[in-house]
């Protein structure tokens, strides 16, 4: 920026706007370089903590010694029986086959939506082809669907037509893309992916097929990891339709065996806390490494969209 | 033609002339590689047409056609639905499930129960986020740490929070009544009352997307061109004058993305309150406290099992409604967004331009 003196701006433009330019210049002009006070990092550190308490107090009760419906405030003091409780939760949710399957769907549907949202997406923003507006367009539209209008006719397509009540498929099926991750890729590469590149590796005899794997798809890389993160998260506590879709079989997914673990053992909340953790930590630990990741996506993808 | 023109194997100089076998594989080699060109595009968007037609647009229509019959869910299709007793009515009609549901409590305490967590919910959020981002945007130590410190109940499943949150909020000794009654206020029937229910509801929502939308609008607002708060400093514009007449007017695509996918989400709440319940009182409250759209939904069609029960055609008859209420709360928000966001810009330039023009 061009910093005009405020003694000129004075000269200039009277007392108010040399005052305000001052009082601003204390602050630094862009908010970006403005200097934030105690205050900020007071609030900041107290809206963590509040995010964090609901998770220490499900660890805290799951730690309790006694068993019971209700603990109240004894149990922000925790006990010692952590390791039992979870113990006892990672056999009747049969952890690892619900783990398993969590991340199985997890992983193939963020797999498959990532390989199909980047196909299209690459076809949306650099193929020419007839009809490409209006059926891009109809991507953005079905964006707006809500995923609830679907579950009956699925119910009845996917398990009793299809025969696949109480699979983990019947989970997979209606994830396997997503009109979000569509619209992500073709806002990505339009931008990211020159035509140079297409047309080079073009002239260079590669195939239509080809120059996607050698040129799109290593351009595509950036936003295709967060698109992955998002859908395995997205997955990962999806509830709704895995517990519809599941039935009695309901350790084969972790939120819906916590749901299960919680209407069976109403009587013992140690329990039920304690199937809580086993769902929501796997994700938090992954978060340790992640998290820088899912943010910057956000971001990225606030600015586009 | 145009594309197909530009394919390098039809329009590179012709080789040399060797032998026949060679031109023969060059002529096959461009004929495909036209075909290559001209159906790629449809082969890669195909498997996401192909899977959305499955699994998005085909269940949109049959949903339309279950709505309008006897579909009981374990024994399928029994003709045209019948509303019966409850609207006087023996005739088959393809309304019939729409009238019997029109007919029912518990479908109105529901619809009355999604706006009001929707709405107590979504307001606080949005002005919470704001502000958080207002704060995060500026040239804090450790950015990354903060970022990632508001995101991290993004990750844990709503319907895991709803159980700790539920324990948390529990009527006779959770964490939140204990404290109250330290300080002296007394208890507050989370579970019971209607309305605290939902704002405990409400905070598990808030506890998962607060942080997420804080992340979205500090994005929007790094995007703003720092020159124009520069020229509202020089216009004498205060910090709480930037963010309403600067900040919120550029911020206005966000804002109304932000809106409308809350309100698509919002609407269809379901797993905070099916978690919420406590112990075996049942889903939604004793009195349909919390029983939200999506919960009726899933009882009507799945959980009912009294004889005659459950009935998927009722089901999607509230399904197809949660559709149209959703789709009109969309446009009504985005209407109300694009109002409220322009009123701080808009009209002040038309009035500088005004006096322009009347100088």
């Amino acid at each position: 920026m061009n910093q005009v003196s405020v003694a000129a701006l004075r000269q200039y433009g009277g007392n108010g706007v040399a005052n305000a330019a001052a009082r601003r210049r204390k602050q630094s002009v862009t908010s970006e370089g403005r200097r934030p006070g105690w205050v900020s990092y007071a609030i900041l550190t107290a809206v963590i903590l509040i995010s964090i308490v609901p998770l220490y107090y499900a660890v805290s009760i799951a730690s309790q010694d006694s068993t019971a419906t209700q603990f109240g405030a004894r149990a922000m003091i925790p006990g010692s029986s952590l390791w039992r409780n979870l113990s006892t939760a990672f056999g009747l949710i049969e952890f690892w086959r619900a783990f398993g399957g969590t991340v199985l769907v997890s992983t193939v549907c963020a797999a498959s939506t990532v390989l199909f949202s980047t196909l299209a997406g690459y076809s949306f923003s650099k193929l020419r082809f007839r009809g490409r507006g209006p059926l891009l367009l109809f991507v953005i539209g079905t964006m707006a669907i809500p995923t609830q209008l679907a579950v009956v006719p699925l119910y009845i397509m996917i398990g009793k037509w299809m025969g696949l009540f109480g699979s983990l498929w019947a989970i997979v099926i209606p994830g396997l893309v997503t009109a979000f991750g569509v619209f992500w890729m073709t806002q990505y590469l339009e931008g990211a992916l020159p035509y140079e590149l297409i047309e080079a590796a073009r002239m260079d005899g590669a195939s239509m097929i080809r120059t996607f794997w050698a040129v799109a798809l290593p351009a595509a890389r950036p936003a295709a990891a967060m698109l992955f993160l998002f859908t395995f998260v997205a997955q990962w506590t999806n509830f709704f339709w895995p517990m519809l879709i599941l039935g009695p079989n309901t350790n084969s997914f972790l939120t819906v065996a916590a749901a299960a673990l919680k209407g069976a053992r109403f009587t013992d909340y140690t329990l039920v806390m304690s199937g809580v953790i086993l769902t929501a930590f796997p994700l938090v630990v992954l978060f340790f490494f992640m998290g820088r990741q899912l943010v910057s996506g956000i971001m990225a993808g606030a600015v586009k969209g | 033609m145009a594309a197909t023109s530009a394919h390098p194997s039809t329009t590179a100089t012709p080789p040399p002339a060797r032998d026949d076998a060679y031109e023969r594989k060059l002529r096959a080699r461009g004929r495909r590689g036209r075909l290559d060109v001209k159906l790629s595009p449809y082969l890669y968007i195909s498997p996401f047409f192909v899977l959305f037609l499955i699994t998005g647009l085909f269940p949109l229509g049959f949903t339309a056609w279950i709505a309008t019959r006897n579909w009981n869910t374990l024994t399928g299709d029994g003709g045209v639905a019948v509303c019966g007793a409850v609207c006087d009515s023996t005739d088959p009609s393809i309304f019939a499930n729409f009238q019997w549901v029109f007919q029912q409590s518990a479908f109105w305490d529901a619809l009355r129960n999604s706006f009001s967590i929707f709405l107590i919910s979504t307001i606080p959020q949005l002005i919470v986020a704001l502000v958080l981002a207002v704060i995060l945007d500026a040239n804090l130590k450790a950015k990354t740490f903060w970022r990632m410190g508001v995101l991290l109940p993004y990750v844990v499943a709503p319907s895991a929070a709803a159980i700790i949150f539920s324990q948390i909020f529990s009527d006779r000794m959770g964490l939140v009544n204990t404290a109250l009654n330290w300080i002296g206020i007394g208890a507050i029937p989370w579970h019971a009352s209607t309305f605290w229910s939902h704002i405990a509801i409400a905070t598990i929502v808030n506890f998962r997307w607060t942080g997420y939308n804080t992340l979205i609008f500090l994005a929007a607002m790094q995007a703003i061109p720092r020159d124009v708060f520069e020229a509202a400093v020089v216009d004498g514009a205060g910090r709480f004058r930037q963010f309403f007449s600067v900040t919120i007017p550029m911020l206005r695509p966000t804002l109304i993305f932000v809106i409308l996918t809350s309100t698509i989400g919002g609407l269809q709440i379901f797993d905070e309150p099916r978690m919420f319940t406590e112990g075996t009182s049942g889903y939604g409250g004793s009195n349909n406290q919390f029983l939200t759209v999506s919960l009726y939904l899933w009882d009507l069609g799945f959980n009912k099992t009294t004889i005659g029960q459950p009935n998927m055609g009722r089901s999607a008859a509230v399904a197809w409604l949660l559709f149209l209420i959703v789709v009109v709360f969309a446009i009504v928000n985005y209407l109300l967004t694009q109002r409220i966001a322009s009123s701080g810009g808009k009209p002040r330039t038309k009035k500088k331009s005004a006096k322009k023009v009347s100088a």
